[in-house]
């Protein structure tokens, strides 16, 4: 292992590394929002079977719940850019 | 090179060469379609209130539905009756947002204009003003703060810091993750579509029937992107008047 890393070139170690860890950002910054996501949509739905009434109210309150927590996803998704290779 | 594809980097995608201008004030196709969404936008509007009849028909219709859209949906779900002095505030963020990222899915064209951070960022500034300007005007500029920083009900112990992450969170954190979300989603789709005609194209080349799957999923991804489109301008839109409703109606 270790004398085939020594025969790649300076550059193609950082920028594989670099690679990794954009992806390792990336799918870290996922995980909790996509969890959340799913609890807000779970109960929304829930909410919405019960009180069918109350649909359109509930609705609105999920979309902004999805946005508030999906944005944590999305600003992993842009620092896994951001990360210089 | 990833399994014998050539995705191309991602400044390839979302940079254009310079069409005319200077250095600074150059203009490329982005700021061209930003200009041609304005002229659409107005031009939508201008044509719709020419000549108004009573049974509305075609682009009166597109846009009385637009505006009750933003009416019902947006301004009366949070802000409520008294908000409805800043529907042509929220209507124009909507229309204009919409225009810009439905240039993602048209032929020939296929950029989408958020997909530069430039413009959900002047977006988000012009948004960060007009909450700001409300809450000072209507609580005045000790008291909007006040209500905005001190949230009933928190103990006594810990109130230095909840003020001090709910002051940062309105000048800084409503601001960025307006604008991060509308650019971050818009670049992963724009993305998304150029990765998946990559795909397409190479193995379209090699077998026509091999191409035929992701042929599908990028028709089907198409669809889902104008859903998206749809989608981020209405909740820019909504969290533009979140923002506004808690300037005027502080809680309790």
């Amino acid at each position: 292992m270790l004398h085939v890393l020594a025969q790649q070139a300076e550059g193609e170690l950082e920028a594989g590394l670099t690679a990794v860890g954009r992806g390792i950002v990336y799918g870290g910054a996922a995980i909790g929002p996509g969890i959340g996501i799913g609890l807000v949509v779970g109960n929304a739905i829930t909410a919405m079977a019960r009180q069918p009434e109350a649909a359109g109210m509930v609705r609105t309150t999920m979309f902004l719940g999805i946005a508030f927590t999906e944005a944590l996803a999305l600003f992993g998704f842009v620092l896994s850019f951001i990360i210089a290779g | 090179m990833i399994l014998g594809l050539e995705f191309p980097p991602v400044s390839h995608v979302v940079e254009w060469p310079t069409l005319f201008g200077g250095d600074a004030l150059g203009v490329n196709k982005v700021i061209l379609l930003m200009w041609i969404s304005v002229a659409l936008v107005f031009a939508l509007f201008y044509f719709a209130t020419r000549e108004q009849k009573l049974v509305p028909a075609g682009v009166q219709n597109v846009a009385e539905s637009t505006v009750e859209f933003v009416e019902d949906q947006v301004v009366m779900q949070t802000i409520g009756p008294d908000g409805l002095s800043y529907t042509p505030f929220l209507l124009t963020l909507f229309t204009f947002i919409f225009t810009c990222n439905v240039w993602e899915l048209i032929p020939l064209v296929q950029m989408p204009v958020n997909a530069r951070i430039a413009l959900p960022m002047f977006m988000a500034i012009l948004v960060w003003f007009v909450y700001i300007i409300v809450g000072i005007k209507n609580q005045g500029f000790l008291g909007y703060f006040k209500n905005a920083t001190i949230p009933p009900g928190v103990p006594k112990a810990i109130l230095p810091l909840v003020a001090f992450i709910e002051l940062i969170g309105i000048l800084v954190t409503r601001p960025l993750s307006l604008a991060v979300r509308l650019f971050a989603n818009m670049l992963a789709g724009h993305l998304l579509l150029v990765s998946f005609a990559v795909i397409t194209q190479a193995l379209v080349a090699s077998t026509i029937i091999g191409g035929a799957l992701p042929l599908a999923l990028l028709v089907f991804l198409m669809a889902f992107e104008l859903l998206v489109a749809f989608l981020q301008a209405y909740i820019f839109t909504m969290l533009a008047a979140v923002y506004i409703d808690s300037s005027m109606h502080p809680a309790h």
